[in-house]
């Protein structure tokens, strides 16, 4: 019932993702890839942070990397998807590299540390001018061709982001349904039972800053080519806090949270706008009030219903039992 | 979920009803928060001052403007969206951004919707890449720089100088336009110091600027750290001259630095405290309406919307490709067209050059010793 | 040699503002596993307050007052029970999340008075110093000396007094606290309302220098945080030698290392402090539980 209902509700929402841009102008299927971008980008730290339990806060860092390595392939004249597999490697790499301090420290000690790493990624872009084009960016990025196919148009881009982002979709899920995926909770819930139940800690925490990185670094290609144009400042610690906001708020943990969770953080500003000046104060009012009400993030709501129903029902009986024990104690000294 | 985000998202974009042409749309697109939020704000209220003030007057060819006002959070990425936002609403014109990424992703969107896009950025680039709906409300680095540079050579004879810039595109396009202006002169850059957006300690940029031993230090920051590094210049006990462009001799930058302040020494494109009764009539207009004293991106928001009014009144009707074409090479005169405040003249790339000052801060007020003719004027 | 204590005494004072910020930081993670993404805002608010209360006309000590007992109530108690109070029994992750939204709020609420950077009036003098080739105001050596004594009283209220050490034993261990019958939520209320305080202090302190604008809480918020785990997160004294640490290697990184990767400097250290020492310079360790 749950699965059939879950299946049912997917494949709804994908119709309304392939449908929608053909009733919206042009600056609705900007931001729809935009979300979608998000979305991907928020997969990979769900993964870190919300299966693997590792508290991460430099996620923009390997944003701004595969962005980066992508933009500057593409001014050096190689093709996307040359960029975007070395994209995908390059994060891969540091993923590794910046899950090692996690095998030293956990909870905020590792937010502590990936936060460092983003800051000291963002003095690079900014910097190293001759490479990143430092605070002057780097402009008229391509949009890529897929089979002689154009995807600069809005829509062109569009499917194709939605494609990336239901590839990538499907793969995280078949990673989560695999061993892999139970040893990732495993270590989210309790590290130490993990290890003595055999799971490689090490290996482990690895991958899923790895994985999580690699997530980042496709979600900062597209948005390189969505954007055509880029500079350090979107990819620093504020940008690592708000990819973090967007997994709790959505549901860490859960498989559709980074989606609902990227809606918050991208969409509901510009939602928001009718509230003209004060559109940025609703929305940070917002995100304190949706943490305090649903602390387990958006996507907690069915378990929060069926727990509640599940106590109603237990009381009910409890209650129902009650009246039958007292009917019967009554009918007792009645005899 | 998922159709109850989407059900948002096509709420966001309210399809208004093309108007036909009852009105003249004009979009800011403009830095309401983020780094980029004081220079936002002043452009925007500039903007919204000329046009209720032409709306009052009875709008542009009987027309009345109609605005509205968009935040791109200091943000290309959302400065894009909403310059599409903007197209899909067919409006006339844009205003804004101000920063340069931002301008550079929004001019490309308005330059495929044949759109004029009025910038108040000041970075060279934005009009060297030969995009015809662009054009600028105020000098850019290119133009500014050459002048200062002048008067370093040639009147305040410097012949080694410091440099402090801050390092965002704004710092950096400036310096590298002052590197350029100064390479075939005497004057010498012996120390090059970097700061950063938001830096509260300048002890160790003033010390350098020291152990170079230079003749003079020209500072480039915004305001908030401009009136940092005056205060720890004094401090450290700095005699030379400090020389700057545009920010140095602010109005801002006094109220904050207070008597540190005084002594420094900076060209200005456009400067509230122009000695000029349109530019004064201008400020007191503008502390009345919106309380507090705008600096020269308030000049430059209200100055570009009176240089469309005059192309739009130039072609005689609501063309924007007939528009975007007038504008190169207009010439506005303040005699016709108060609003313009000063005399102007457009270039084929959009660039403007116009009269500007040499300004010293006097006992805490600029005070203006010169008045240098356009660039263009002096060939 | 003389540049050498010009960076050093600049950085110090420099320093000792990011350590008054850093100090909230460290009193409320202590008290209740608080992350408070909006510290920074916490220093922001009051220097609003006071100049709203003095564009009324009132003296400065009297809406310093005022703004005390506003901050305590709102950014004392409300906070407390309207955010953390909730979310405590969640964990980190929510409080941070909810902290951001709050600074956001905050900070864009602020902004709505306008975006432009308001000079606040200094409690010293405008005097300058020469001493030994150094020069230094007077404003720099009274934040460096106000910002100890601010440190090091809170440091002593916390273990001389009765409330102080009631207040240390919860953060320790609240239920072996509450078993020895001391008012758990009251003496975490307290640590609230103590951050509150600093809070006030050091907006009277920093603004002065940071002038009074709507974001100039996300850079002192973000120092603060570095000074803090530097010095160690659980650990008062920490904040401030995390925050001095901060201040003066930031100058000495700008004048002999690299102006343009300073912020890298103060970054390396923290990155060597995180994964040698987690625990900060001054902190305890904290035991790996099951």
């Amino acid at each position: 019932m749950k699965k059939q209902s879950a299946i049912i509700f997917t494949s709804v929402a994908l119709l309304a993702l392939l449908v929608a841009p053909h009733f919206l102008k042009s600056y609705g299927v900007y931001l729809l890839t935009y979300w979608l971008v998000f979305i991907l980008a928020a997969m990979g730290l769900n993964l870190t942070v919300g299966y693997a339990g590792q508290k991460s806060l430099g996620h923009a860092a390997f944003f701004g990397i595969g962005a980066y390595t992508v933009a500057i392939m593409m001014k050096a004249g190689f093709s996307f998807w040359l960029g975007l597999p070395a994209a995908a490697a390059i994060c891969f790499v540091t993923g590794i590299l910046v899950g090692f301090p996690a095998l030293r420290v956990q909870t905020i000690y590792l937010a502590f540390a990936t936060l460092g790493f983003n800051t000291a990624a963002w003095l690079v872009m900014r910097n190293e001018e001759q490479y990143t084009g430092g605070t002057f960016g780097i402009n008229n990025i391509a949009r890529p061709e897929l089979f002689g196919l154009s995807l600069d148009g809005a829509l062109a881009y569009y499917y194709f982001t939605l494609g990336v982002t239901i590839v990538f979709g499907l793969l995280l899920f078949g990673l989560l349904r695999s061993p892999w995926g139970k040893a990732f909770t495993a270590l989210r819930d309790n590290p130490i039972r993990a290890e003595s139940l055999g799971v490689d800690v090490r290996n482990y925490t690895l991958l899923s800053f790895a994985i999580g990185a690699v997530y980042a670094g496709v979600a900062g290609a597209l948005f390189a080519s969505l954007v055509q144009f880029i500079d350090p400042a979107p990819f620093g610690v504020g940008q690592s806090i708000m990819m973090y906001l967007m997994v709790v708020i959505g549901g860490p943990g859960y498989f559709f949270g980074p989606v609902v969770g990227a809606a918050v953080g991208v969409v509901l500003p510009e939602w928001l706008r009718f509230a003209q000046d004060w559109y940025l104060f609703v929305f940070g009012s917002a995100v304190v009030l949706l943490m305090i009400w649903l602390p387990d993030g958006l996507l907690s709501i069915p378990d929060r219903i069926r727990a509640r129903r599940e106590s109603r029902e237990a009381s009910a009986a409890r209650a129902a039992a009650v009246t039958a024990a007292a009917a019967n104690a009554g009918k007792g000294s009645g005899a | 979920m998922k159709k109850l985000i989407l059900a948002l998202a096509l709420g966001a974009l309210v399809i208004t009803p093309a108007v036909a042409q009852q009105t003249i749309k004009i979009a800011n697109i403009v830095e309401l928060s983020g780094p980029g939020t004081t220079s936002g704000t002043n452009f925007k209220d500039g903007v919204m001052l000329a046009i209720k003030e032409i709306n009052a007057a009875g709008g542009i060819l009987g027309k009345q403007i109609e605005s509205t006002t968009n935040d791109t959070q200091s943000n290309p990425g959302v400065a894009k969206g909403l310059t599409q936002k903007a197209i899909d609403q067919e409006v006339f014109a844009v205003f804004g951004p101000v920063f340069s990424g931002s301008i550079m992703v929004s001019m490309a969107e308005t330059r495929r919707a044949e759109v004029p896009n009025f910038t108040g950025g000041e970075a060279a680039s934005i009009t060297q890449q030969g995009n015809p709906y662009v054009f600028r409300t105020s000098f850019t680095q290119a133009t500014a720089m050459p002048k200062i540079a002048r008067y370093i050579t040639d009147q305040a004879k410097v012949k080694t100088l410091a440099l402090i810039y801050v390092n965002n595109d704004f710092g950096k396009g400036g310096r590298e336009m002052l590197m350029k202006a100064l390479d075939k002169s005497p004057t010498k850059i012996v120390a090059d110091i970097s700061t950063d957006s938001g830096q509260v300690d300048f002890s160790a940029a003033v010390l350098k600027a020291k152990q170079s031993n230079a003749d003079a230090l020209f500072v480039y920051t915004n305001e908030e750290e401009s009136a940092r590094a005056l205060r720890e210049l004094r401090k450290q006990g700095w005699t030379k001259p400090v020389i700057g462009e545009t920010v140095l001799t602010s109005q801002k930058v006094i109220e904050l630095a207070g008597d540190a302040a005084n002594g420094a020494v900076a060209h200005v494109g456009l400067t509230i405290d122009a000695p000029l009764p349109a530019i004064r009539a201008f400020r007191a207009k503008f502390e009345k309406e919106y309380k507090y004293i705008c600096d020269h991106n308030g000049l430059k928001g209200y100055s570009g919307v009176y240089a469309l009014k005059a192309a739009i009144e130039k072609v005689g009707k609501l063309d924007r490709k007939a528009v975007a074409k007038a504008m190169h090479t207009l010439k506005v005169k303040a005699a016709d067209q108060p609003g313009i405040l000063m005399d102007v003249e457009f270039d084929a790339n959009g660039d403007l050059d116009r009269d500007s000052f040499l300004t010293e801060v006097k006992n805490g007020k600029q005070v203006i010793t010169a008045t240098l003719p356009p660039l263009g004027k002096k060939k | 040699m003389a540049d050498f204590f010009q960076l050093l005494f600049s950085g110090l004072a420099t320093g000792s503002i990011y350590a008054l910020a850093a100090l909230g930081f460290t009193l409320l993670w202590q008290a209740s596993g608080t992350i408070n993404f909006a510290q920074g805002e916490f220093v922001m608010l009051p220097a609003f307050a006071m100049l709203a209360f003095a564009s009324f006309g009132m003296p400065m000590p009297l809406s310093f007052f005022l703004t005390i007992v506003l901050a305590i109530a709102v950014l004392g108690w409300a906070f407390k029970r309207g955010i953390v109070d909730p979310l405590f029994r969640y964990g980190m992750m929510q409080i941070v999340v909810a902290t951001i939204g709050l600074s956001i709020a905050m900070r864009n609420g602020v902004r709505l008075t306008g975006a432009e950077a308001h000079p606040f009036p200094s409690l010293f003098a405008d005097r300058i110093y020469n001493i030994a080739g150094v020069t230094v105001t007077q404003s720099d050596i009274g934040t460096l000396v106000l910002a100890m004594l601010l440190v090091i009283g809170t440091q002593a209220f916390l273990a001389r007094t009765i409330t102080g050490r009631a207040m240390q034993a919860v953060a320790q261990n609240t239920e072996s606290a509450s078993v020895l019958g001391i008012n758990v939520p009251r003496m975490i209320f307290y640590t609230f309302a103590i951050n509150a305080i600093l809070a006030c202090a050091a907006a009277l302190l920093v603004t002065p220098v940071y002038l009074a604008k709507f974001d100039m809480g996300e850079s002192l918020g973000t120092k603060a945080f570095f000074a803090a785990v530097i010095g160690g997160f659980n650990n008062s004294r920490g904040a401030l030698l995390g925050g001095l640490i901060v201040g003066v290697g930031e100058n000495l990184a700008a004048a002999y290392v690299s102006a343009a990767y300073k912020d890298a400097v103060a970054l390396a250290l923290f990155m060597v402090v995180i994964l040698f020492k987690p625990q900060g310079l001054l902190g305890r360790k904290e035991e790996r539980k099951v």
